[in-house]
């Protein structure tokens, strides 16, 4: 890779200089240390000595140049077989050590005698990608679970050592700035063990899981007028009454439409795919200071009665705190409905490790066209994120595509 | 620029100083040194150097001794001690007149006198010298760097009399070798002085006031040490007070008090080495901002004292007492003043040394020390007994060992006692600061027969179990 030489800071005021003298030619080959050109200024002549070896590629700025700025390449470095480039590419940031200043002596600090053009100031990896660090460092980083690339190196030419491992281990992970800058009267209130598992694992999900989103509008009427009709038919009492909401209804469309496109009803593990035998619906329920997502097992195969009634009770149990383990954990698919707050469209984070959730938005009058004319339909935007290491745009285009069919012809739901 | 205007002036040419103005030079700064003695300082002069050519005769007088072993037979071998003593000071002479060199060599103008901050002038710091041959001059310099070392603290009761009560100055230029000897303070000076002049054959009385010998090493390096010079002949006293003295026309008598009770014993001359204090005195610190703790100025870890382009290196500036302490701190501020990225010390990384017989070498925590830090640790030991070397050498007393944090595998510290350890224990000092851990030392291939070998066996005994023990 061809490395650019760039004109070195003698000094921390330093900001121009001279380029007396090329003590190497093009062509040349060059090893560490050895003094490839000497650099002028009001105060001193030094030299500039090479950091990594290479073939002198081409000079840029010819001796005797007066006024070269800071960091401007005056050469460039390349390897063996390696083709020159033409010209100077622009000048790139601070590639040489800026001397920090000391203090009430702007003037007499004189210049490092050993120059380093071509390495960074302090690199945390080299050129080459290789991360320094001691082998103390890389043990404790290793036990902490700290990543060194994230840690930048205090030690000799950017080495990571003990020191700095420590410092970012006493740091934790990056917290957010704001935290340092909160105003004096905001109040820190602890989280709840159920706030830090949700922050726990939606940040896992919405990091680790490369979500996409499919949206289609469904038209709602066919379905409100089956539920009309199926809830006149419910006993006015007594323990066979029922009265479904559009959500039961929605809970059985989406079981039906995972039965028919199976390749949905997965999750991804590390290099398989699993495959639910069963469709189990997470349901995504708010209480107080949280969610939580009861499952409505084997919904596809469950009537709308059963679904309404094993809801309801699910949901209540849920608010209460009631939930016993195995009736929210597992789950092969979720859906989040928030038509009841009259939101028009959302997207929901995946409940890992699930593949897809399906965010339901209010169904609302909208215009809709039939046939050629204009007319009104009671209309819901549908949402799915899905996990694309398991499941494909296609495939989530398709599944949406049941789904509003089912959900437009919804006699399906009560065969 | 005139001759009296510099980027830096060093007051003091020690270890700390001379270096200091070396390596100004090397980075093209204007530098000047002050030195009302000898260049070199108390190290080469008064200290590390011609304690070392003392040391090697003692060491040679002990092996005259000893030569039935390796199957020689000298008659009655015999020594001038006045030669011995000529030579430690032609060695310090020669060393100081290569300072000298040094410097021109690098166009370092040298001022024979003492230095004085004495204000400022715009941006620059005046100072003022009184040269040796009785004018004054004034240097002008944006930075100045204080190395002006230290001295002998004294005991009162003990102070230096010129002839029974010696500091390690007096030591080194002894009138007589005296018969009975009296030996106050069992820190480096002190355990190096009683080595000495026991291996010449004085009889020598060690007094500490803790209760153990070189009380700043690992306890267990403590106890050898205790032990080979109890049977080299040397007579130890621990948690012991030095009382009155009486002077008597040839001799002194001194009480000392331990916890078996108040003995008096006789003594032909006394070396008191209770520690040393520094030279921060008429250096016209009054008029500045630099604070001095007592004894030491204060500094920062990047040797700034109090006042902006003043600094203050090695022993002036506090423990440890160490020359390479003070070349290092000098390198290093030296570096930060031409704005170079520089690494501040940390002191448990920088190895001690004393030069006695058996030689004792560390760096780093002791097994106590980091206990009560905090670590959790494994230790390794390995007997020199065990090294084919030092068997062959005839020098099988010692020991290496080494402290690790259990955990992280880091080099805590190592402690070693036995021939040539001074010249070893920089293998551990690297692993130190390239902050290696068991597992390079472990693959690192000793060469073999070393007495190194102990090393990456006390090394092994830490995990897996050494080899050869």
């Amino acid at each position: 890779m061809a490395t650019d030489i760039l004109m070195p800071a003698l000094s921390p005021t330093m900001t121009e200089g001279k380029l007396a003298r090329w003590l190497k030619k093009e062509g040349e080959t060059i090893s560490p240390g050895q003094v490839i050109a000497e650099i002028e200024t009001d105060k001193a002549t030094m030299e500039v000595e090479a950091v990594e070896e290479g073939i002198l590629g081409k000079i840029f700025i010819p001796e005797g140049t007066e006024g070269v700025a800071v960091n401007t390449p005056i050469a460039v470095l390349i390897e063996e077989g390696e083709a020159v480039p033409e010209q100077a590419p622009a000048p790139k940031t601070a590639p040489v050590r800026q001397p920090e200043a000391t203090a009430a002596t702007p003037k007499t600090a004189a210049a490092p005698q050993k120059m380093a053009p071509a390495s960074t100031p302090q690199p945390v990896a080299t050129p080459t990608g290789r991360i320094v660090a001691s082998p103390l460092a890389k043990r404790i980083a290793k036990e902490a679970g700290l990543d060194l690339s994230g840690i930048k190196g205090s030690g000799p030419n950017g080495r990571i050592v003990k020191r700095d491992v420590e410092n970012a281990k006493t740091r934790g992970p990056a917290k957010p700035a704001a935290t340092a800058v909160l105003p004096a009267e905001a109040e820190t209130v602890p989280m709840s063990s159920m706030r830090k598992v949700i922050a726990r694992r939606l940040t896992e999900a919405k990091t680790t899981i490369p979500h996409f989103y499919v949206s289609v509008d469904v038209q709602l009427d066919a379905l409100l007028s089956l539920r009309q009709q199926l809830n006149a038919a419910s006993p006015p009492e007594g323990d066979d009454a029922f009265k479904l909401s559009v959500n039961d209804m929605l809970i059985k469309a989406t079981a039906l439409t995972l039965r028919r496109v199976p390749d949905m009803n997965v999750s991804y593990a590390p290099d398989a795919i699993v495959h639910y035998p069963n469709v189990d619906i997470s349901v995504a329920v708010s209480i107080p200071d949280g969610l939580i997502t009861p499952i409505i097992r084997n919904a596809d195969k469950k009537s709308l009665r059963e679904i309404s009634n094993e809801t309801k009770d699910l949901v209540a149990r849920a608010r209460a705190g009631k939930l016993k383990p195995e009736e929210f954990q597992g789950g092969s698919f979720s859906i989040s409905n928030m038509g009841m707050f009259g939101i028009s469209a959302f997207s929901a984070i995946i409940n890992p490790p699930q593949a897809g959730i399906l965010a339901i938005a209010a169904g609302e009058k909208r215009p809709v066209v039939k046939g050629d004319s204009l007319a009104i339909g009671t209309v819901m935007t549908a949402t799915i994120s899905v996990d694309h290491r398991v499941v494909d745009g296609a495939l989530a285009a398709q599944w949406m595509s049941v789904f509003r069919s089912v959900v437009e012809n919804p006699i399906s739901l009560v065969v | 620029m005139s001759t009296t205007d510099f980027d830096l002036v060093v007051i003091g040419g020690g270890p700390g100083g001379y270096v200091a103005a070396l390596r100004a030079a090397q980075l093209k700064l204007s530098v000047a040194v002050v030195e009302g003695n000898h260049l070199g300082g108390i190290c080469l002069n008064w200290g590390c150097i011609p304690t070392k050519a003392l040391l090697r005769a003692s060491e040679i007088n002990h092996l005259l001794h000893d030569l039935g072993q390796f199957g020689f037979t000298v008659d009655n071998p015999r020594f001038d001690f006045e030669k011995v003593v000529a030579r430690s000071r032609a060695v310090s002479k020669q060393l100081s007149g290569g300072i000298g060199h040094l410097l021109k060599k690098a166009r370092i103008p040298v001022f024979n006198g003492f230095g004085k901050l004495n204000g400022t002038d715009g941006k620059k710091r005046k100072i003022t010298v009184a040269l040796n041959d009785g004018s004054t001059t004034e240097l002008k310099a944006a930075h100045v760097i204080l190395a002006t070392g230290a001295r002998a603290r004294v005991l009162p009761g003990f102070e230096p009399d010129g002839k029974f009560i010696w500091s390690y100055r007096e030591a080194l230029v002894p009138d007589i070798l005296p018969r009975r000897l009296l030996v106050i303070g069992s820190g480096a000076i002190g355990t190096e002085f009683a080595s000495f002049y026991r291996n010449m054959g004085s009889e020598v009385t060690l007094v500490e006031v803790a209760d153990r010998i070189l009380p700043v090493e690992d306890e267990e390096i403590s106890k050898l040490a205790h032990t080979a010079f109890e049977k080299q002949g040397m007579k130890i006293l621990t948690s012991a007070k030095p009382g009155p003295l009486s002077k008597g026309k040839d001799d002194v008598t001194v009480e000392i008090t331990t916890a078996r009770g108040t003995e008096k014993l006789t003594f032909d001359r006394v070396i008191s080495a209770v520690g040393i204090v520094g030279n921060v005195e008429k250096l016209g610190l009054e008029n500045t901002k630099i604070e001095a703790d007592r004894t030491h100025i204060k500094t920062d870890h990047l040797c700034k004292t109090g006042e902006p382009g003043i600094y203050a290196i090695g022993d002036v500036a506090g423990a440890p007492w160490l020359a390479h302490k003070a070349s290092h701190e000098a390198v290093m501020c030296v570096e930060a003043i031409a704005g170079l990225p520089v690494h501040p010390i940390d002191i448990t990384k920088i190895p001690g040394c004393t030069y006695c017989r058996p030689q004792i070498a560390s760096v780093g925590f002791t097994e106590a020390k980091a206990k009560a830090a905090g670590y959790q640790i494994r230790v390794g030991r390995f007997p020199l007994i065990g090294n084919g070397k030092a068997i062959a050498m005839g020098e099988p007393e010692g020991l290496v060992k080494t402290v690790f944090d259990a955990k992280t595998g880091e080099l805590l510290g190592a402690h070693m006692i036995g021939a040539e350890v001074t010249e070893m224990i920089q293998g551990y000092v690297i692993a130190r600061t390239g902050e290696l851990t068991e597992a390079e030392l472990k693959e690192t291939i000793f060469p073999h027969p070393t007495i190194s070998e102990s090393m990456h066996e006390a090394v092994l005994a830490a995990y897996d179990g050494a080899l050869h023990f």
